[in-house]
C-alpha cells in the first residue's frame, strides 16, 4: 500500500531528478546551480530534523556549524592553493573527500564543546544560549584578519573530487544530491534505531526515558553532535558552491533561513528539509526576478504557510505523518 | 585611566543599560504572560523611530512626536497581535520563532516603501541638547541624562502597573495560570492584546528616543533585539526585575569592555594589534558573561515564579 | 512542481527582457536595493539608468537584481546572470565584502567587471585581472587624500575604523601620508551604533584632530553623538561618511566637517554641470558620490562600446582602457592595474539655504593612483 507521503516523495526524487534533464533541454545551466543549492540547504536541514524533528531541540546557533563547515574548506582551500603550511605545520588540501571529514571533525568538536554546555538548559534559554555561541563565533570571524575578516574568503576554484570534474555544474550537482541521498538514508536509520527511539522519546516523557536508565542529556548531546556535523559538511559543499565563504554564513540569519527551510517542507518528516529548500530556492530566485520588494512578499508567504498550514507543505500534500 | 573617565563611562553603560531594559521589559512581559517569543520586537522599535521622525518633521515639536511614537508602535503591536500574534499562542516556540522571523522581513520592507530607502533625520530637543560638567572635569550629555531618567521612571511605572492596578493583578493572574483568570471572566484575549500593546509601545518609545542619537533606518532594530534577548535570558525570563538588573549588566559589561580591554591589552600586544584584539573581545565579552551566568543558573539571575 | 514554477520564471525573464536586437549589449548589475544599505544602490541603480536614457542606446540592456548586501545572495545572482540571463558585463557592486565573493570567480569566467564603488586592495594588487575594471577608487585612496590633508593644520589625530578588513585598510591609508602623531587608535564594533564610550576616550585623549572611517548608519549615529557632544575637536572623514545619501539624515551636525573625495557636486566641468542638473530633474534629489561613479561606468561603457564590438573580448578590454569619456570627475584614466589616476579633493559640509551639500575646498593629490598597482602583473 503505498501512502500519500510516499507518493509525495516519489514525486519530488523524479523532480530533482528531472533539473539536469531540464537544464539540457532549455539550456538553461543555471537551473543545476539552483539544484544544487537545493540539495546543499536540504542537507543542512537534514541536520537540524535530527535534533529538532527527532529531539525536539529547537536552537538558534546552527548556523555556527555550517560557517565552520564553510571555513573548514575555505581554510584548507586557500592553505593548498598558497602552499603555505597551516596550524602545527600540517599542509592544506583542495580534495572533498578529505575536506568533508575535516569538517566533520571540526564541527562535531565544537558542537560538543558547545552542547556539552548548553544542553543543560532548555526551551527558550536554550534557543537563546546557542544563538550566544553562535554570535561569538560570528563576531570572532568578522574580526580575525588571518582568513579575511568581514570580506571572507575567495578561493577561485571549486575543490576536486577523484575522477570528476567538479568545476562542471553537473558532476557538482550530483556530489550534491549523492550526500543528501546519503543523509536521508541517516536519517531514517537514525529514527528507526534504538537510539532514534530514545531520542523521541527523551522529547515526549523526559523522566520516564530517565527511569530505564538512559540519560537524556547524553542521548541529546549525542543528537547535538550528529547534527552538527551533517550541517558542517553541508556548509563545506555551500562554500565550495560559492567559491567563497564568508561571517554572513555564521550569522543568525542563517540560523533563521534554515528554520524557514525545515517548518516549510514539516517538521520531522523524512522529507521536509528537501521540499522546504526546494520551496525556498524557488521563491527567492522567482520573486528576485520580479521585483526589488521580493522579500515583503517571501515574508508574507511564510506568515502564510506557518499561519495556514501546519505541517509544511509535506503535511499540505499528505497529511498527518503517520507512524511505523 | 582617569576617575572622571570612569565615571563617564559608567553613565554611558547605564544609559545603554536603560535604554534595552525598555526593550527588553516589553519581551519578557510578553514572554511571562503569553509564552510568546517575538523576534519582530525590534521592529517595532524601527516603528517607534520612524514614527518619531516622521511626526518631528510634520509637527517640528519633539514631545508631540514622542507620543506619536508611542502611539504609532502600539498600534502596530495590537494589529500584529490581531493579525498574527494571537494564532501563535498554542503553537511550540519554533512556529513563532518562524512567524515573527516572516514578520521582520514583512516590517522592514513596508517602512522602506514608506518612507523611502535614504536613512531619516532626527535631532534632540533645542530644550535638551548641550553638555553638563561631571565631576573631574568632563561633560557629559543633558539627553543621556534624560534616557537614564525615563528609563527608571518607565521601571517605577512598570513596577507599580504590575504590583498595584487591576491590569497588573490580571497580568500577574496570567503568568500565573492561564486557566484561571479566564474562568474568573477576565476577557483574555482583550488582555493579551492591552499586553502585546504596552510591550510594543516600550519598544517604540525606546526607538524613539535613540533615534535622535543614531540613524534613523530600516534594519535598525536588530541588533538591539539581539541584545535584549540577551538581556532576559540573563536576568531571567518573565522577569520584570531581572529585566532591569540584566540590561544594566549587559550595558555596562559591554561599554567598559570597549572601554577598557584595548588598554589592557595594548602593554602585551603593542597599540595597533590591541586595538583590534581588544575590539574582537569586546564584541565577544556579553555573550560570554551570558554563557557564563547560564552554565551556573541555567534558568537567568532571577528565575520567573520562584 | 519545481519544473513548472522554473519554466514559469524562465518565461517571465524573458517577458522581462524584450526583444532581442542585433548584437546587443546585456549588463547585469548586481546592486543593494534592501536594507539598511539600500540608498546607496538605489543612487548606483538610478544614475546607470539615467545615462543609459540620455544615451538613447537600444542596443544596450541592462537587467538589476538586489543581492540583499549578502556576499552568498550576491554570488548566486552573478552565477543567474552569467549563466540563464547571459549577460556580457557585470557592474553594481556597493560593498568590498560582496565584490571580494563575485568579483574574481567573475573574471576568472572572462566576463568583464566594472566597479562603480569599492576597490578593495587584493583586487588592486596581486589578484589583479584583465577583466576587472574599477572606475571608482582604490579603498584606500579617500583615507590617504585626508591623511595628506590632516598635516597641513594638525600633528595629533585620534584616528577610528570599524573592526573589518575595509576599516584596517582605511586606518592604514589614512596613516600612510599623515606625518604627526596618533592622539589614539580604536577599532569598534561593525555595525556599532552608540558611540558614547569612543567619544569620551576622544575627549581625554588631547587630540587636535579627529580622523574617522564609519560608512552608512554608523557614520550617522557617531556624527550626530559627537556634535550633541560638544567635544569640539575638528573632525575628518572620507567623502563615504559624508556623501549625499547621508547628509539629510545628520543635519546640522555634519556642516562644516571636512571629507576627501574624487567628486563633489560643485566640481566645475560642464559634464558635472549637466549630470548634477539632470540627476536633479530626474529624481528631485543631489547626487551621491555613488551615483557619480555610476554614471562615469555607464559612460564609460558606452564609449567602449561605440569603439569595438563586445564580442571581441580583447578589443572591447582595450576600448575600456583608454577610458575615452567625459568624466564628471574632470579628468579620469586607468592604471596599469586598470584602477582610476584621479585627482582627490577636499570637501567642506555646508548649508545652503535648507540643503546641506558639499563644497570642494582644496585639491589634494593630482593624478594619484594606488599603492598596489605595484604588485599587480598586467
Amino acid at each position: 500500500m503505498i501512502t500519500r507521503e510516499r507518493l509525495v516523495e516519489i514525486t519530488l526524487v523524479l523532480l530533482l531528478a528531472a533539473v539536469p534533464i531540464a537544464a539540457q533541454l532549455l539550456n538553461e545551466p543555471f537551473y543545476l546551480t539552483l539544484a544544487t543549492r537545493v540539495a546543499i540547504l536540504g542537507l543542512a536541514a537534514v541536520g537540524l530534523n535530527i535534533a529538532l524533528g527527532l529531539g525536539g531541540l529547537v536552537s538558534f546557533g546552527h548556523a555556527a556549524f555550517f560557517g565552520v563547515g564553510g571555513y573548514v574548506a575555505g581554510v584548507l582551500a586557500i592553505h593548498a592553493f598558497n602552499g603555505t603550511p597551516m596550524l602545527l605545520g600540517l599542509p592544506g588540501t583542495k580534495l572533498m573527500p578529505f575536506i568533508w571529514i575535516v569538517a566533520i571533525l571540526v564541527s562535531g568538536l565544537v558542537a560538543l564543546g558547545i552542547g556539552a554546555l548548553t544542553l543543560r538548559t532548555s526551551g527558550v534559554y536554550f534557543i537563546m544560549i546557542t544563538l550566544a555561541f553562535a554570535q561569538m563565533i560570528y563576531y570572532f570571524a568578522i574580526s580575525w584578519p588571518a582568513y579575511g575578516g568581514e570580506d571572507g574568503l575567495s578561493f577561485y576554484v571549486r575543490n576536486g573530487f577523484p575522477g570528476v570534474d567538479t568545476l562542471k555544474p553537473l558532476p557538482f550537482l550530483l556530489i550534491c544530491y549523492a550526500l543528501l541521498a546519503l543523509g536521508l538514508i541517516l536519517f531514517q536509520v537514525l529514527r528507526k534505531s534504538r537510539f532514534g527511539a530514545a531520542l523521541q522519546g527523551a522529547r515526549q516523557n523526559e523522566v520516564r526515558v530517565a527511569a530505564t536508565g538512559i540519560s537524556p542529556y547524553r542521548i541529546r548531546l549525542v543528537a547535538f553532535v550528529i547534527w552538527a556535523m551533517i550541517t558542517g559538511v553541508a556548509g563545506a559543499l555551500y562554500a565550495d558552491l560559492n567559491r567563497f565563504v564568508s561571517p554572513a554564513m555564521l550569522s543568525w540569519h542563517m540560523s533563521g533561513e534554515l528554520i524557514v527551510l525545515i517548518v516549510l517542507g514539516g517538521v520531522g518528516r523524512r522529507f521536509g528539509p528537501v521540499v522546504g529548500a526546494g520551496l525556498y530556492v524557488l521563491l527567492e530566485y522567482w520573486l528576485g526576478g520580479i521585483t526589488e520588494r521580493w522579500q515583503l512578499f517571501l515574508g508574507l508567504m511564510l506568515l502564510g504557510v506557518v499561519l495556514f498550514a501546519r505541517g509544511g507543505l509535506i503535511g499540505l500534500l499528505a497529511g498527518k505523518p503517520r507512524h511505523g | 585611566m582617569s576617575s572622571a573617565l570612569l565615571v563617564e563611562q559608567l553613565l554611558n553603560g547605564l544609559q545603554l543599560g536603560v535604554m534595552l531594559y525598555l526593550m527588553a521589559a516589553g519581551l519578557t512581559l510578553i514572554f511571562g504572560v503569553m509564552g510568546l517569543i517575538n523576534l519582530a520586537h525590534g521592529s517595532l522599535y524601527m516603528v517607534g523611530a520612524f514614527a518619531c521622525a516622521a511626526v518631528a518633521a510634520w509637527t517640528g515639536s519633539f514631545f508631540l512626536a514622542l507620543i506619536g511614537a508611542l502611539i504609532a508602535a502600539a498600534a502596530a503591536g495590537a494589529l500584529m497581535e490581531i493579525l498574527v500574534i494571537r494564532r501563535l499562542y498554542g503553537r511550540d516556540h519554533l512556529d513563532q520563532v518562524l512567524a515573527t522571523f516572516a514578520l521582520i522581513l514583512v516590517f522592514s520592507e513596508a517602512t522602506r516603501w514608506l518612507f523611502g530607502p535614504f536613512p531619516l533625520y532626527l535631532d534632540i530637543p533645542a530644550i535638551l541638547q548641550g553638555t553638563v560638567p561631571l565631576p573631574g572635569g568632563s561633560r557629559y550629555q543633558i539627553y543621556r541624562l534624560a534616557i537614564i531618567g525615563v528609563g527608571i521612571a518607565v521601571a517605577i511605572g512598570l513596577y507599580l502597573l504590575i504590583s498595584r492596578t487591576r491590569l497588573g493583578m490580571r497580568i500577574r493572574a496570567g503568568e500565573s495560570d492561564r486557566e484561571m483568570i479566564a474562568a474568573l471572566g477576565v476577557d483574555i484575549r482583550t488582555l493579551y492584546t492591552v499586553v502585546f500593546a504596552l510591550g510594543a509601545g516600550l519598544a517604540g518609545l525606546a526607538g524613539a528616543m535613540i533615534g535622535p542619537l543614531q540613524s534613523v533606518q530600516v534594519g535598525m532594530g536588530e541588533p538591539v533585539l539581539i541584545l535584549a534577548f540577551v538581556v532576559i535570558v540573563i536576568g531571567g525570563i518573565g522577569s520584570n526585575r531581572g529585566a532591569l538588573i540584566g540590561a544594566i549588566l549587559v550595558g555596562v559589561v559591554d561599554t567598559m569592555g570597549r572601554a577598557l580591554l584595548p588598554g589592557v591589552l595594548s602593554g602585551l600586544l603593542g597599540p595597533s594589534a590591541a586595538a583590534t584584539t581588544g575590539s574582537s573581545l569586546a564584541s565577544m565579552l556579553i555573550y560570554l558573561v551570558m554563557v557564563v551566568i547560564l552554565v551556573f543558573r541555567p534558568r537567568g539571575l532571577f528565575p520567573a515564579g520562584s | 512542481m519545481g519544473k513548472i514554477l522554473a519554466a514559469l520564471a524562465f518565461a517571465l525573464s524573458a517577458g522581462v527582457a524584450g526583444q532581442a536586437l542585433a548584437e546587443p549589449i546585456k549588463i547585469g548589475m548586481i546592486t543593494t536595493l534592501s536594507g539598511g544599505g539600500a540608498g546607496l544602490g538605489i543612487d548606483v541603480r538610478d544614475a546607470f539608468q539615467l545615462a543609459l536614457k540620455q544615451a538613447g542606446n537600444a542596443e544596450i540592456e541592462l537587467v538589476v537584481e538586489d543581492d540583499a548586501q549578502k556576499p552568498e545572495l550576491a554570488v548566486q545572482i552573478a552565477d543567474k546572470m552569467i549563466q540563464s540571463d547571459k549577460v556580457d558585463l557585470l557592474t553594481g557592486i556597493i560593498w568590498s565584502n560582496l565584490a571580494m565573493a563575485v568579483v574574481p570567480s567573475v573574471t576568472a569566467q572572462e566576463i568583464i567587471y566594472l566597479s562603480p564603488n569599492a576597490g578593495p586592495s587584493p583586487l588592486a594588487g596581486a589578484a589583479c585581472n584583465a577583466n576587472y575594471f574599477n572606475v571608482a577608487y582604490q579603498n584606500d585612496n579617500f583615507h590617504e587624500a585626508a591623511g595628506e590633508y590632516a598635516n597641513i593644520d594638525y600633528s595629533n589625530t585620534f584616528i577610528m575604523a570599524p573592526n573589518y578588513p575595509a576599516g584596517q585598510d582605511a586606518l592604514t591609508g589614512f596613516k600612510r601620508y599623515y606625518k604627526g602623531t596618533l592622539a589614539g587608535e580604536v577599532y569598534t564594533q561593525v555595525g556599532q551604533t552608540d558611540y558614547a564610550a569612543e567619544i569620551a576616550q576622544i575627549r581625554a585623549s588631547g587630540a587636535d584632530s579627529v580622523f574617522i572611517f564609519l560608512p552608512g548608519g554608523m557614520g550617522i549615529a557617531f556624527t550626530k553623538q559627537y556634535a550633541q557632544s560638544d567635544v569640539g575637536i575638528p573632525l575628518l572623514g572620507p567623502g563615504f561618511s559624508f556623501s549625499q545619501d547621508v547628509l539629510g539624515a545628520i543635519g546640522d551636525a555634519a556642516v562644516g566637517v571636512k571629507n576627501s573625495a574624487s567628486w563633489s557636486p560643485d566640481l566645475d566641468n560642464p559634464a558635472n554641470a549637466a549630470f548634477v542638473e539632470a540627476f536633479q530633474a530626474e529624481y528631485g534629489r543631489l547626487p551621491s558620490v555613488y551615483a557619480a561613479q555610476s554614471f562615469d561606468t555607464a559612460n564609460l561603457i558606452l564609449s567602449a562600446a561605440a569603439k569595438a564590438s563586445v564580442t571581441d573580448k580583447d578589443a572591447f578590454r582595450a576600448a575600456l582602457k583608454e577610458a575615452d569619456f567625459a568624466s564628471v570627475r574632470g579628468k579620469f584614466s586607468f592604471n596599469t592595474n586598470q584602477h582610476p589616476i584621479q585627482d582627490l579633493y577636499m570637501r567642506e559640509v555646508v548649508k545652503e539655504g535648507d540643503v546641506i551639500t558639499n563644497k570642494i575646498i582644496a585639491t589634494v593629490f593630482t593624478d594619484h593612483g594606488d599603492a598596489y598597482a605595484k604588485d599587480c602583473s598586467l
